[in-house]
């Protein structure tokens, strides 16, 4: 009983920082599969008489330039900043691990595939993601593929060097010469041999997914103006900074955390994992 | 050397030639007509079809392609829709301004980074290197514009000390006491990156600090301050010069947004304002610039890195 208690408090107590973090991302996942329960008002419900109020009495966090409620709103966020940062590592890994895999066990392919990874990670960032913004317009939908495109390079090149090094292992020539297919060593030995790099990668993909779609809101080419995204929610503040500062506190303040915590959580892993593959993921 | 000189130049003109494709190809990737698009509905078919003869649309794909480089290569970029003119004068108005902030933020990021990562890797472990670690994640997880609009909020609009917007070319009048207008838009430029080189500098003297000639140094009884500087330092500042390729593409990315917060006029709020306005031409040729720098850059660090370092083979 105690020794349970102690695998289970042991570790909080070595990073309390880091165990702040994961608490902090619980709530984050909580607020944002409850918001309903949670928002005391309609992230939307307009009201005019008492626009900019100041945090405190019935509003938390205040109201902006419309009267709405700002912790609503802030408590819907996390449903954007969730769906974002699910999105993007969804299609990050979704991408990023067959290209990886497929261009480390066919060298060939992998010439060419890595070379066209090359040429994308020769775009800064930001402008790549402009770029398909433009191509694909507007929308939260196109906003995840387009910072999906940035960390499909990344993810693609982890993966690639982690599979290079695995397919040299001892055992999997040993699988080979037994005659296992190219199947069988992929998903028996490749695939499961990848998951802690790659827990790391999603980790700080995560994280960085979330500056880049506050990036995108702020500039008014990620999220809808109505959708109450942490990012936009910012933007709209941009004129108002002088009268109600906490309109750029609050939403603010969320990002950071947010990011703040998954970096923290993604260190944690990072030191974690193997240290053959340690070198490989790096921000 | 040479031949890895002539080797990893050819590599970076490949991979400018496909970059050029995949920025030409933009263009031709926008759903609908790009003509109509960039003219608004309300246009006459003459316009129209001027524009669409002034962009080359009519040729076959692969002839507009060599068209495009061919006249990119000898330095005409084609022309703003908007602005109507020269897309490389479009360029050249925003060039001082982002050129200056890149240069303040360089000197932030270089000034701050690389002596508070010694100062931790020195530290490593006390409290001093764990409080310093620990605030060079937070500002890695801290968005660019917030820092900026807080640096407006307190700075400018709170005590006044150094302007909230704009910045007026220092060839005007004012001179060089202009350069206040990018104090906060460097310093909020700077934030995230000065982050990555303090980490970076600190992992590589850390890295660098249990060489054998490091504790030879020791023992030979050279003064501590000279092994860290001489023997430490200037080692692990190898990693960190390697790293300033990546630094420029980060800067890029973070100027646009930058660059809009304080509304300055530099290249990086063009790209923005060319986005909004539909002026593809100028989208395209700022980020061919762009990619095209990146890549002189990444040459540069490259082939200086292994000069610098006998040690790295040359493959």
């Amino acid at each position: 009983m105690i020794r349970q208690l102690h695998a289970l408090v042991g570790p909080v107590l070595a990073r309390p920082l880091t165990a702040l973090g994961a608490a902090f991302l619980m709530l984050i996942v909580l607020g944002a599969v409850f918001a309903p329960l949670i928002a005391p008002f309609p992230p939307d419900a307009i009201d005019p008489v008492n626009r900019l109020l100041p945090p405190g009495g019935a509003h938390l966090m205040g109201t902006d330039h419309f009267g709405r409620d700002t912790f609503s709103r802030v408590v819907y966020g996390a449903r954007l900043a969730l769906l974002i940062g699910v999105g993007v590592v969804a299609f990050a890994l979704a991408s990023g691990v067959p290209i990886g895999v497929l261009s480390a066990l066919y060298p060939r392919l992998g010439r060419v595939l890595m070379r066209m990874v090359d040429v994308l990670m020769s775009f800064p960032s930001l402008l790549l993601a402009l770029g398909l913004i433009v191509i694909l317009g507007q929308g939260v939908f196109n906003a995840i593929l387009a910072i999906g495109l940035i960390y499909l390079t990344t993810t693609a090149r982890i993966v690639y060097g982690v599979a290079l090094r695995l397919r040299a292992e001892p055992y999997v020539e040993a699988a080979r010469s037994m005659g296992a297919g190219t199947w069988w060593v992929v998903t028996r030995h490749i695939l499961p041999n990848m998951i802690s790099p790659l827990m790391v990668q999603a980790s700080f993909v995560f994280a960085f997914a979330q500056l880049g779609a506050a990036a995108l809101d702020f500039l008014g080419l990620g999220a809808p103006p109505d959708v109450p995204s942490w990012g936009n929610m910012l933007a709209e503040s941009r004129i108002y900074i002088t009268r109600a500062s906490w309109l750029l506190l609050w939403p603010g303040l969320m990002i950071v955390l947010t990011a703040f915590s998954l970096n923290l959580v993604g260190d944690w892993l990072r030191d974690r994992m193997d240290p053959r593959f340690r070198d490989m993921v790096r921000k | 050397m040479l031949r890895y000189v002539i080797r990893r130049t050819g590599a970076a003109i490949m991979t400018l030639i496909a970059a050029s494709i995949v920025i030409f190809a933009f263009i031709h990737l926008i759903p609908g007509d790009p003509v109509y698009v960039m003219l608004g509905d309300g246009a006459t078919p003459d316009q129209v079809a001027a524009l669409r003869a002034r962009l080359g649309l009519d040729e076959p794909v692969v002839l507009q392609y060599l068209i495009w480089a061919g006249n990119a290569l000898q330095g005409d970029l084609g022309h703003s829709v908007f602005f109507e003119t020269p897309v490389t004068q479009v360029i050249a108005d925003g060039a001082e301004t982002s050129i200056l902030l890149a240069t303040m933020t360089m000197v932030w990021i270089v000034g701050f980074g690389i002596p508070v990562g010694v100062l931790a890797a020195m530290r490593q472990g006390r409290w001093v290197d764990q409080g310093l670690s620990g605030l060079a994640m937070l500002l890695a997880s801290v968005p660019t514009f917030w820092v900026g609009l807080y640096l407006i909020l307190i700075f400018a609009a709170g005590l006044g000390w150094f302007p909230s917007s704009g910045y007026p070319s220092i060839f005007e009048e004012g001179g060089l006491a202009n350069l206040r207008y990018l104090v906060l838009p460097s310093i909020a430029l700077a934030a995230p990156n000065a982050a990555l080189i303090l980490r970076l500098t600190r992992a590589s003297m850390l890295d660098v600090a249990r060489e054998d000639y490091v504790r030879t140094a020791r023992a030979k009884g050279i003064s501590p301050t000279r092994v860290v500087v001489r023997h430490i330092l200037r080692n692990a500042l190898l990693a960190v010069v390697s790293a300033f390729g990546f630094t420029f593409a980060a800067l890029i990315s973070e100027a646009v947004v930058t660059e809009t917060v304080f509304a300055l006029p530099g290249v990086g709020r063009t790209v923005v304002q060319s986005i909004l306005r539909r002026d593809y031409p100028v989208i395209q040729g700022v980020i061919l610039i762009i990619v095209c720098l990146y890549l002189v850059i990444n040459l540069l660090v490259d082939l200086s890195y292994r000069m610098l370092d006998p040690r790295v083979e040359l493959e």
